[in-house]
């Protein structure tokens, strides 16, 4: 694994009000490493549902926490961490919950209304990690257009 | 960052109009103004959402929970003017299928 090249951290109070800020700074770093404006959009997608769950999780708990955002440039991609250092949410009952809708399997009044951050993330980006200890870090990473051959995991967005 | 809605009602059609960003920020006050308007019987909503330069899980959170309650009464909602970006947000998640989106327009728009 490359060093990265250049490390930025930020931190916020995690309240929704500040999720629009991080969102500007992930497309600006975006844009001056060269994404794409289809990859920027995604970025912007997914650290705001990072941050946003970060930011309700500790409103729920009536905590006054931090979300620490890091980001780090390398040659070929960004990789951007986002921590909650409050107590942690059931991340498999989360997991449960994720996943598109499906109009054969859901009628209409069933529909939930909320659990599709994490998919969002988890489908905008090239890779994600989730690590559940104090509080919850999601990991996730995305790859400059062309830079990740070996893996062959790249989808191509129509 | 912020969000501006319009409500205009003629003829026993609910015209709204978005304009900014849709957040965890925004969504709130979103919600706070539709869901009222959503619970009326047989409601029309058409919502415009041509300036609407961003949306992630939360508006798509409100439009769920509005889309329910209109449909509940015998209403109904189309989104119009859905960007290139938003529309693909509703595609991914699976929404397109369920939900009228940009019907009536000439479909995407760069």
């Amino acid at each position: 694994m490359s060093q990265p090249y250049d490390y930025i951290e930020m931190k916020i109070p995690a309240k929704p009000e500040y999720v629009g800020v991080i969102r500007l700074t992930a497309s600006g770093i975006a844009g001056r490493m060269g994404f794409s404006y289809d990859e920027i959009e995604d970025l912007k997608i997914a650290v705001s549902e990072a941050c946003t769950n970060a930011a309700q999780h500790a409103y729920k708990s009536q905590e006054k926490g931090e979300v620490s955002i890091g980001y780090s440039l390398y040659k070929d991609r960004l990789e951007i961490i986002v921590a909650d250092r409050g107590t942690s949410f059931d991340l498999q009952e989360l997991r449960k919950k994720i996943g598109p809708y499906d109009q054969e399997k859901e009628s209409i009044e069933y529909m939930r209304e909320g659990g599709l951050g994490l998919y969002l993330i988890e489908t905008l980006m090239d890779e994600v990690e989730f690590h559940h200890n104090e509080g919850v870090t999601v990991l996730m990473t995305k790859y400059l257009e062309g830079e990740k051959v070996e893996s062959g995991a790249k989808t191509i967005s129509p | 960052m912020n969000i501006k809605i319009e409500v205009m009602e003629h003829d026993n059609l609910l015209e709204v109009t978005l304009a900014g960003e849709i957040d965890a920020y925004t969504a709130p006050k979103l919600r706070e103004t539709l869901f009222p308007l959503s619970e009326q019987e047989q409601v029309n909503m058409v919502v415009d959402l041509t300036d609407v330069g961003y949306m992630d899980s939360t508006g798509l959170g409100v439009f769920v929970g509005v889309f329910k309650s209109i449909r509940s009464k015998d209403g109904d909602l189309k989104l119009i003017g859905l960007s290139r970006r938003l529309i693909r947000l509703f595609e991914i998640t699976g929404l397109a299928e369920i939900m009228d989106i940009n019907s009536q327009n000439e479909g995407e728009k760069e």
